[in-house]
């Protein structure tokens, strides 16, 4: 079946099987390499992407329910050379260790101040619930997400 | 992991869906938000022919006030329900206990019709369902019925919905709530519940629902008649595994689910004001 969507701002169509996963399609079908697959039982969260502007794990979506919507992927974050501000904190807090669950922890980081732009450091722990990181490195992914909320606190004043 | 291969039709109106339900019959899923049934998909522990898609309709996603009750859309996503100003005060325990399914993203696309209609008795919504005595709303070729949410688990991952009925909306009572509590004890934030209990004490009786406690969601009858008997949370709560069948998994013994479901069935009790 042919699918249309509309990721980072760009029209991509497909031709797709219905039982093709979002995830594939985004990987295998576009080269959007950057969304990762971890466990691919919707519990890990590195295949997080943004489903009309929130977060969702595209491990645990058929390509066909995506047709017509609107979709984020970490690709779609930085303008030409310029980190979005998430992933700058990312780098300057060193929020990542092997890199695998990055992509996936920042778009959640994202959804979680889009829907909390002021999070206590438990808030930001259960916010990211759905996000493994298998070098347990979450002491410096709080801490990124924790300078991100601060930062754009500070520019809004 | 990928799915095995089924037909795939996307419903644009409650009547396309009805219509694609009678004429696959039994061949054919409701797929809402997916985040219960694809995962079993990709397990190959289910395969259906054909996957009728309904989650685009957005008629059937709605919180709303409609006097005796609270009318609630089957396509209403868990993070609405977390979210919505008149469940926080109309129905507290639902809307915490839809913040609590899953993790963020599984909120964002899960729904509470595709919860409760799945039947998993490991699930929280049923639980809550049955503890407030919701109402689920069934729409079929002969038009909509009404089944009590008592009535609505008949067995495992098996409901009262038939093959070509869809869940469109589930009416939970106006309660006089005066107190009420939500229990979910697991290993990690977004696991299902090893066990879970839902209760609300309004209008001057109790209800409890017991998460993952047999093949089925389950009331703790016997906890609700012992408090409506004048008994003390410590007392009822010693009734929590009467009628259960929890059974033993990787994460749990039966006996260990038993014990679990006296700890939290009296804190949730207490919790809901229950001396």
């Amino acid at each position: 079946m042919k699918i249309t969507v509309t990721v980072n701002g760009v029209e991509r169509s497909g031709d797709v099987e219905p039982r093709t996963l979002l995830v594939h399609f985004l990987r295998d079908e576009l080269d959007l390499t950057g969304t990762n697959i971890g466990c691919d039982t919707s519990s890990c969260g590195a295949c997080t992407i943004h489903v009309e502007g929130q977060s969702a794990k595209s491990c645990t979506m058929l390509a066909a329910q995506a047709d017509g919507l609107e979709l984020t992927t970490i690709e779609g974050l930085a303008n030409g050379d310029i980190l979005h501000p998430m992933q700058r904190c990312f780098q300057e807090n060193h929020g990542l260790q092997c890199g695998y669950c990055t992509p996936g922890m920042v778009m959640a980081a994202i959804s979680l101040l889009d829907e909390n732009p002021n999070p206590s450091e438990t808030d930001v722990r259960i916010g990211l619930e759905g996000n493994l990181c298998r070098c347990t490195g979450y002491h410096n992914i709080v801490k990124s997400v924790l300078a991100c909320a601060a930062e754009s606190n500070g520019a809004s004043r | 992991m990928i799915p095995a291969a089924f037909e795939y039709v996307r419903a644009d109106s409650v009547d396309a869906a009805l219509s694609a339900l009678t004429e696959y019959g039994d061949e054919a899923k409701l797929l809402a938000g997916g985040h219960s049934l694809l995962p079993l998909m990709k397990l190959r522990l289910a395969a259906p022919s054909v996957l009728v898609d309904v989650g685009r309709l957005d008629d059937l996603r709605y919180i709303n006030d409609a006097g005796d009750y609270i009318a609630i859309g089957a396509l209403t996503r868990h993070r609405d329900l977390e979210t919505s100003s008149l469940l926080a005060s109309a129905a507290p325990l639902l809307a915490h206990a839809a913040g609590h399914v899953g993790d963020p993203q599984v909120r964002h696309r899960g729904t509470i019709g595709g919860s409760l209609a799945h039947a998993d008795p490991a699930s929280d919504l049923p639980a809550v369902a049955l503890a407030m005595g919701a109402t689920i709303v069934a729409t079929g070729p002969n038009g909509t019925r009404e089944i009590a949410a008592s009535e609505f688990y008949t067995g495992f991952l098996e409901s009262a919905l038939a093959p070509d009925e869809l869940l469109t909306e589930i009416r939970i009572p106006k309660l006089d709530t005066q107190g009420w509590s939500f229990q979910k004890f697991n290993r990690r934030a977004q696991d299902w519940a090893i066990v879970g209990v839902a209760t609300v004490r309004a209008n001057g009786s109790t209800g409890v629902g017991l998460v993952n406690m047999g093949s089925t969601p389950l009331l703790a009858s016997a906890v609700m008649n012992a408090v409506k008997s004048g008994a003390n949370a410590a007392d009822a709560a010693a009734l929590a595994n009467e009628g259960t069948e929890a059974q033993s998994d990787i994460n749990a013994s039966s006996e260990y689910r038993e014990h679990l479901a006296r700890v939290l069935v009296r804190r949730s009790l207490e919790e809901s004001g229950l001396s």
